[in-house]
């Protein structure tokens, strides 16, 4: 089996989170879909710490975040397919 | 795997089993702390469980200081017990709740007769008890007599992905065999309070968690200055990838695999709708929830960390598992059990679940965990409001 450098918990998820050291830009990364046993790819745009997530997709402002299958929060700055998704264009939707 | 039956523990008088055979000195007050910590010095096998409070407080919030100070005292984990306070009528409140347990427990006041005089005699009472809970022996025990608390902090993405549901995985395979379970941090569901509340086992528990979740969060928007962004996630949390706090809660939540909790308890209280899990309003500070699942009752604690957080609690041992490779190779001294290989690939929930359930029983049998080994006796008091 190829080494598994991203895992998606949800077939819902539109975002990956790295489980190698870190990913670096235009890397071919093996994405493992938890809930389905699936296996998909995704290039990445940023470099990537360990644990930290990727955009599976393009995201506007206004779009929601999906991680377990479940809402985790919006984005306030456009995220490209393979970039970093964190605090920096991510925010709750609590307050 | 087959789970075993059974564990090596203390049964205690009122039919409970201990997971350790603690002589414990407990100060009822800050100012009662010095003498405490003097008789632990004294009297080998026994060590003070010293804390800030106990002065001055009042209604709800002495309230819980009572019932955490004596369901301490009460734990099965804890063989025999000594109480120092200033006051006689404290310290006999607190004596006479935990002797309804039949373990041996006598409590010293020190007004009027100050902290030497008080000392000897307190030492010579702990004496007879230490040299007579080293006499107990473990005896084998079903697993129904485990009551298991769980809590997770310096959570990143990889609590979410391995360690927290490698916990969830031993609830779902326990909770059969008749175990008490108990999750909390109200404020750490938040994001997630909604998918929770489903997950009560009838209409009065989801009730009920809806309540205790809507009186906790009306209290934050009445005292927070702006909004709980600047702590909630922490700045350890962030760094570990976790973005927002709806992203922590879901992580969280995966520590009760896919069980339904049965009823909603209020901060230390003892579970009384038999076994199950058991969902406790709590703080999401480690020091405080762990004080109060252990001042509830519960006899051996499950602790999954992402970024490597290193409590331990007085009277509660706390198994400590990490899914984060760097966090299980920088921290070895702290993980119980490394579970990162899910991570790769390498290793399945059903596997991490199993590892856990055998390293629970090892550790509820006498192999201390590394909080232990390492000194961590957290004892942190829950203050509702500030004293008069």
């Amino acid at each position: 089996m190829a080494k598994t450098d991203i895992i998606i918990h949800d077939e819902k998820d539109n975002v990956g989170v790295v489980v190698i050291e870190k990913i670096t830009p235009n890397q071919e990364c093996n994405c493992w879909v938890m809930e389905n046993d699936g296996s998909v790819t995704i290039k990445s745009e940023s470099e990537i710490p360990l644990g930290h997530k990727i955009a599976m997709i393009d995201f506007k402002e206004g779009d929601t975040i999906l991680k377990y299958g479940h809402d985790i929060g919006k984005v306030v700055k456009s995220i490209k397919k393979g970039e970093h998704v964190h605090v920096h264009n991510v925010k709750t939707k609590k307050w | 795997m087959e789970i075993p039956k059974s564990f090596l523990g203390y049964k205690r008088e009122n039919g409970r089993v201990g997971t350790r055979n603690h002589v414990v000195i407990l100060p009822v007050d800050d100012i009662s702390n010095a003498c405490a910590e003097a008789v632990a010095n004294n009297i080998k096998g026994t060590f003070a469980i010293p804390h800030a409070y106990g002065r001055l407080q009042f209604g709800a919030d002495l309230e819980l200081f009572f019932d955490t100070m004596i369901g301490t005292g009460k734990n099965p984990n804890v063989a025999a017990c000594v109480v120092i306070g200033i006051e006689p009528k404290w310290t006999k409140r607190i004596v006479d709740a935990i002797a309804t347990t039949g373990k041996p427990v006598e409590g010293f006041s020190i007004e009027g007769a100050g902290d030497i005089k008080t000392i000897m005699k307190a030492s010579q009472k702990a004496q007879e008890f230490s040299q007579w809970a080293s006499e107990k022996q473990r005896e084998e025990c079903p697993l129904s007599d485990l009551w298991i608390s769980v809590k997770c902090g310096e959570s990143d993405t990889t609590s979410g992905m391995a360690a927290n549901p490698a916990v969830g995985n031993l609830m779902d395979k326990l909770e059969p065999l008749g175990v008490h379970l108990c999750f909390g941090e109200t404020s750490e569901l938040t994001g997630a309070e909604k998918v929770c509340a489903t997950r009560g086992a009838t209409p009065e528990a989801s009730e009920k968690f809806m309540k205790t979740w809507s009186d906790y969060n009306d209290f934050i928007l009445k005292e927070a200055t702006n909004d709980l962004s600047e702590s909630q996630p922490t700045a350890g949390n962030i760094a570990g990838g976790l973005t927002t706090i709806e992203e922590k809660a879901f992580g969280n939540f995966q520590k009760i695999g896919s069980r339904k909790f049965i009823d909603v308890l209020t901060p230390a209280e003892e579970p009384k709708k038999g076994p199950g899990l058991y969902f406790m309003d709590t703080s999401s500070a480690a020091g405080e929830c762990l004080t109060l699942q252990a001042a509830a009752g519960f006899n051996i604690h499950l602790f999954p960390t992402g970024q490597g957080n290193i409590i331990g609690n007085a009277i509660e041992p706390v198994v400590k598992l990490t899914g984060n490779p760097s966090t299980a190779i920088n921290m070895k001294e702290h993980i119980d059990l490394d579970v990162s290989k899910i991570l790769k690939r390498e290793m399945n929930m059903e596997q991490a679940g199993d590892e856990l359930i055998k390293i629970t029983i090892r550790a509820a049998s006498g192999r201390l965990t590394c909080a232990e080994v390492l000194g961590h006796k957290e004892f942190i008091m829950t203050k509702l409001f500030r004293s008069a």
